[in-house]
């Protein structure tokens, strides 16, 4: 079934068909229409599911971090400051190993005071063990909603489901809906392995002594690993279903290109159309998308940009004094690769707060990476003003 | 590819107008894409709504700058704002309002016509007398005065995904294609 949905009401209704058991959210702009429409799926009886009303973000996980310890599939939706103030239960859901979905509408972080978007609030929660999936179109919205569940369950790692305030969340667009029984068929029911059981009673998340807290942190880091190979395999396996994968990362006319740009979320779909242009013209221009963060596919970006000359990274987010944290990623990853297919690696910054990035804003990044004698290595702004 | 801009304040019907716009060519299978622009979210501050239609899809996704046509839900933005900023030559202005088309002074470039869609929605009931929902209105003068989209197509979309009163709102859209005449594009 084909309808024309919002970003948000696609989260909504691929948590549906994922039949999420366990929803505590609270409110705020610009996800907050995910929650409605799921308020209005439960009132309506689509969807069979608890939803707990909760009086801040932080109490929204602590409520789904109760859910899934007792064995639910559990989901919440958040944006910005809301992501914030759940932050040291972020921590706690990945430790505890617990399989929650939480969709994140990038929001940049106030003040000044904004409901736009830029990655810094999701990209803020790195070091948490959580994965985190950046989408391009509502499609990928909701074929990664249904994914993100099963890669969740089997590594026993929650995952942030992302997506751009407006030019996702709230854009409406054709998404084919896969049908209910064809999501059970590759979403079977969650059975936890450990769950809070009154006959078998056990503690969880106790006092973990100097002797074996560390073993505890290597588990989650192999988990992290495994996930790499596991999000590969269950997008094959949607693949085979549903007929749509989107890999951890995809290359585009990226075919003996002379200079690559690096993108992620909608920023890709528009840089889509400009490569195009400039492939028309006969330039040797391509395009890598990452789709995940977390895992970082190391290995992948490795290979898409191994002996390309030059490299152009967009990132809509700043590590302040620093740089842009995609461009982090990714030279880290280039670190110790043979010079001569070492790419000359320059870091953009674009579209913080909103601010659109347009066709112009790629062909400017691409101008500057193809001739980069006026190009700063490390960072430069697009569009500043003065 | 082609572009619209709605302009419209909060609380009016703007972004519906989008969606039923796209819901309707969806129907006619076009790929489609709208999005506002919010500012803050609240009753009256200005609004701009966007839809592109093609025939490939859509890859496109930054705000629309150079639209083919108009539609403006509030004549009284128009003070305020270049409604026609980047309106393409030959582009369709689309207004609701009870004046004479030729009192705004559009520059002759465009093709400005006049649709009293607020009058139209007071007679289906929609919204109040004060604070007529005029976007169902305005989307049937659409699709008579661009050709763009069927009536039908149109009256199917508003009963299926108008908010409130699907019935009152498909007749608002049919008095309103009856109201206009198609213009040459």
């Amino acid at each position: 079934m084909q309808k024309v949905l919002t970003g948000n009401q696609t989260v909504s209704w691929g948590v549906m068909r994922a039949r999420a058991q366990v929803i505590a959210a609270y409110p705020i702009t610009p996800q907050t229409t995910i929650i409605e429409e799921l308020a209005n799926l439960v009132d309506e009886g689509k969807l069979e599911a608890s939803f707990i009303k909760v009086e801040s973000e932080h109490s929204a996980l602590a409520g789904c971090i109760g859910a899934a310890q007792a064995g639910a599939r559990t989901f919440t939706a958040t944006s910005a400051q809301g992501l914030a103030l759940m932050h040291e239960l972020i921590h706690w859901a990945s430790l505890g190993r617990l399989p929650i979905v939480l969709a994140d509408v990038n929001r940049a972080m106030a003040p000044g005071w904004t409901i736009w978007t830029d990655q810094n609030d999701s990209l803020s929660q790195r070091d948490t063990g959580w994965l985190q999936f950046y989408c391009e179109s509502n499609q990928e919205v909701m074929d990664t909603a249904i994914q993100a569940f099963k890669i969740a369950e089997i590594v026993k790692l929650p995952v942030m489901l992302v997506l751009d305030a407006f030019f996702l969340s709230h854009t409406a667009e054709a998404v084919d809906i896969p049908e209910p029984e064809e999501v059970d068929k590759f979403l079977p029911p969650y059975e936890a392995d450990l769950k809070v059981d009154f006959d078998n009673p056990r503690a969880f998340s106790g006092m973990t002594g100097v002797d074996i807290y560390q073993e505890f942190r290597y588990l989650q880091h192999e988990a992290m690993n495994e996930a790499l190979t596991v999000t590969e395999k269950v997008d094959q396996e949607y693949g085979k279903q549903f007929g749509r994968t989107y890999g951890l990362v995809e290359p585009y006319r990226c075919e003996d290109a002379e200079a690559i740009i690096v993108t992620t979320a909608t920023a890709t779909s528009t840089a889509r159309e400009v490569i195009d242009q400039w492939r028309d013209r006969g330039e040797s221009v391509g395009l890598l998308k990452i789709r995940t963060f977390r895992p970082f596919p190391t290995e992948l970006v490795r290979e898409a940009l191994r002996g390309v000359p030059k490299v152009g990274i967009l990132d809509r987010n700043i590590c302040p004094g620093f740089g842009g944290i995609f461009a982090q990623e990714i030279k880290a990853s280039m670190y110790d690769m043979e010079e001569k297919f070492r790419p000359d690696i320059y870091g953009f910054i674009a579209g913080l707060g909103g601010r659109d990035i347009t066709p112009d804003t790629i062909n400017e990044i691409l101008e500057k990476t193809i001739h980069p004698e006026k190009t700063e290595k490390h960072l430069n702004w697009i569009a500043l003003r003065d | 590819m082609v572009e619209f801009r709605f302009h419209s304040r909060g609380g009016q019907g703007g972004v519906v107008a989008g969606k039923l716009m796209a819901v309707s060519l969806f129907k006619e299978g076009k790929h489609v894409q709208t999005f506002p622009t919010f500012g803050v979210e609240r009753r009256g501050a200005p609004v701009m709504t966007f839809v592109r239609i093609s025939d490939e899809p859509i890859r496109l996704r930054n705000q629309v700058y150079e639209p083919d046509h108009i539609v403006i839900l509030d004549p009284s933005l128009i003070q305020h704002f270049d409604v026609t900023q980047g309106l393409k030559k030959d582009g369709i202005i689309i207004i609701n309002t009870d004046k004479d088309v030729s009192e705004f002074n559009f520059p002759s470039d465009f093709h400005p016509v006049a649709v009293n869609a607020a009058r139209i929605a007071i007679n289906h009931k929609l919204g109040s007398i004060t604070q007529p929902i005029v976007n169902t209105a305005i989307l049937g003068a659409l699709a008579k005065i661009t050709g763009i989209v069927s009536l039908d197509s149109v009256v199917a979309a508003v009963k299926e995904e108008a908010p409130v009163k699907p019935e009152a709102n498909a007749a608002a859209a049919i008095e309103a294609y009856n109201s206009v005449e198609a213009v040459a594009i």
